[in-house]
């Protein structure tokens, strides 16, 4: 494998296909469906390692590194991930994974029903982040991971690992869930359905099932993601990248682009909709909308966070007016109330929803010094009466189920870079 | 690591195993050691980010927030001892932090700096505003907005119904026993709530 400083360089997607079929929230089920994930380091021989990565809207399994074809194709989090970095591969075994009905090569609407041999279209059942999590459990079966070290993720990657801790509370030591949210607003939804409803009015559409007709509904999936795309960015950031700057030397009096906001926003549609599905899109925002753990707790998101037994780290960031602080503040509020182990960073950067993806000292300088206490832990699963040192003595040990503190050995701290 | 000496004697103030908030929690010392020495379990508030990296390294459960803006996310009676170190002078809302403090737990804790030192008293006979080792800022550039002495704190307390139970005044780390409210540098306060 070729290593570049700080990249875990070219890497290669592997699949895995599932015959037994998943039974989903919904009540439907699917069989015989396949997983595209990538994997970056080494598994440890106490597979106590391992790290899964649950990507947000519009991501993939290809996390970090660089794919052969092009080498400008950089993983998603490839800053967050790889030697030296946060989540450091040199001590962790990190797992990225393309979540089911996406669409970058687990099976997804574009796939073929194996009922027709037809692409799935607008047949692909609907799926929740708790059946990506199923899906995701099934992947760490087949990879021999009892219990993650941590599972983490931002946004929708951030529900995920939520879930995690609510459907396998003794799978996973440490949540991190960054610029999350433990259910979408009226206004999250509102936006999500505007993007919809650009999908679906396109006359490309077909009700879903475009690919027998040779089109793609590329323009209402370029207005999806430009109204996305203004949710991800914070005010003051457009303005300051923006501003009310023109590209032509005067207002022309007319609709052609003018602004350079417009020009940015036509350019990100675009360049989306040569690349993504408009049937994911539509399914992963469903699933966004549908998810809200204490739906069932009759709203009340203290009960519904009874099971989680991880310690979690969460992150949110104070421009983010998507998923803004105050709604990371009512997942930490449950968890203080269950006496659970959690660390809450409010980090003050300007970029919005978006920060979550880019560099900023102390947002990565937090998540390395939190990863470096995880590798200082004792690798035994949770709750075991008797922990290996990472010396490889056996030592007595007093870990309640529900805690990891007491750990004193711990890694010289760093720097993110 | 020793723990400061006005960290310690509050630590002795802590029972073992209990629940244990502590507001302006710095590099989170107080916690790790509350946590390693007497099995406490708990949670440090702090709004730096300096300290919330620090205390994030120490294994401490911190949530960043601005005491200002209150203790909601903790519930009624949720805390054994909470504790607020050092802090108080630089609060704005200086009563309300320590009716709050009485709502989330049974047993409170408070240590500030005392103005009624008697440098602090030499340097305003001079026409100065004191700056010391325990106040190191010009007048103009401090955050220590609400200084008072130990009598003012103990009216302060009554007022908002808190019964002091335990006083420990230091004069840099010592204990102090002979005229207390001109020689301490630093007063610690264990009341209880109810």
């Amino acid at each position: 494998m070729v290593q570049r400083p700080g990249s875990v360089g070219v890497v290669t997607p592997q699949t895995l296909l599932f015959s037994e079929p998943l039974r989903l929230t919904s009540g439907a089920s699917i069989g015989g469906y396949t997983l595209m994930y990538e994997t970056y380091g080494e598994l440890n021989a106490e597979r106590s390692n391992a790290v899964l990565i649950c990507h947000a809207l519009n991501a993939s399994h290809h996390v970090a590194g660089v794919h052969a074809e092009g080498a400008s194709n950089a993983g998603w989090w490839d800053n967050m991930i790889g030697p030296g970095k946060p989540v450091d591969t040199n001590r962790f075994f990190v797992v990225g994974v393309n979540n089911l009905g996406s669409c970058f090569g687990s099976t997804g609407p574009m796939s073929p029903d194996p009922a027709t041999g037809r692409p799935y279209g607008a047949r692909f059942p609907v799926v929740t982040v708790e059946d990506w999590v199923d899906a995701q459990a099934r992947l760490a079966d087949a990879l021999g991971i009892e219990c993650w070290a941590a599972v983490m993720g931002g946004s929708l990657g951030g529900m995920q690992a939520i879930s995690w801790t609510l459907r396998y509370p003794q799978r996973l030591r440490h949540c991190v869930c960054i610029a999350a949210t433990p259910k979408l607003s009226a206004q999250n939804i509102a936006f999500n359905e505007v993007a919809r409803t650009a999908i679906r009015g396109d006359p490309h559409f077909h009700g879903g099932d475009y690919y027998g007709h040779g089109v793609v509904p590329r323009r209402g999936l370029a207005v999806a993601r430009m109204i996305g795309h203004i949710t991800y960015l914070s005010g003051e950031d457009m303005a300051e990248k923006f501003g009310r700057l023109l590209r032509t030397q005067d207002y022309a009096f007319g609709y052609d682009v003018e602004f350079e906001v417009e020009s940015y926003l036509r350019y990100q549609g675009d360049k989306f909709a040569e690349y993504f599905d408009a049937n994911t899109y539509l399914l992963i925002t469903r699933a966004l909308d549908y998810f809200d753990p204490a739906k069932n707790f009759g709203g009340d998101l203290t009960a519904a966070l009874e099971p989680a037994r991880a310690r979690f780290l969460i992150v949110s960031f104070t421009t983010d007016w998507r998923f803004p602080p105050a709604r990371s503040r009512e997942i930490v509020e449950a968890l203080v109330a269950h006496d659970r182990d959690v660390t809450y960073a409010e980090i003050d950067a300007p970029h919005g929803h978006d920060a979550f993806l880019l560099e900023d000292a102390r947002y990565h300088r937090l998540i390395a010094a939190y990863f470096d206490l995880i590798h200082g832990e004792r690798s035994e699963p949770r709750g075991s009466p008797v922990a290996t040192s990472i010396a490889g003595e056996r030592i007595p040990q007093q870990v309640s189920p529900g805690r990891l503190d007491g750990f004193s050995e711990r890694e010289p701290a760093r720097s993110s870079e | 690591m020793t723990l400061r000496s006005d960290l310690q004697q509050i630590a002795d103030w802590v029972a073992p195993r209990s629940a244990v908030l502590d507001l302006g929690c710095g590099d989170g010392a107080l916690l790790a050691h509350l946590r390693d020495a007497k099995g406490c379990h708990g949670y440090g508030v702090e709004i730096a980010d300096d300290n919330v990296l620090a205390a994030t390294r120490l294994r401490v459960n911190v949530i960043q927030a601005d005491l200002e803006s209150g203790l909601r996310m903790f519930s009624d009676d949720r805390f054994d001892t909470v504790v607020l170190s050092q802090t108080l002078q630089a609060m704005h809302r200086t009563e309300d932090i320590l009716r709050e403090m009485a709502r989330v737990a049974r047993q409170g804790v408070v240590s500030f700096p005392n103005f009624g030192h008697w440098r602090h008293a030499f340097a305003l006979l001079a026409g100065r505003m004191p700056v010391t080792p325990e106040i190191p800022y010009q007048w103009y550039d401090t955050p220590n907005i609400h200084l008072c002495t130990l009598k003012d704190f103990e009216i302060l307390a009554g007022k908002c119904g808190l019964r002091v139970t335990d006083r420990v005044v230091l004069a840099r780390g010592a204990p102090v026993h002979w005229l207390p409210s001109l020689r301490a540098t630093l007063a610690l306060y264990r009341f209880q709530t109810r």
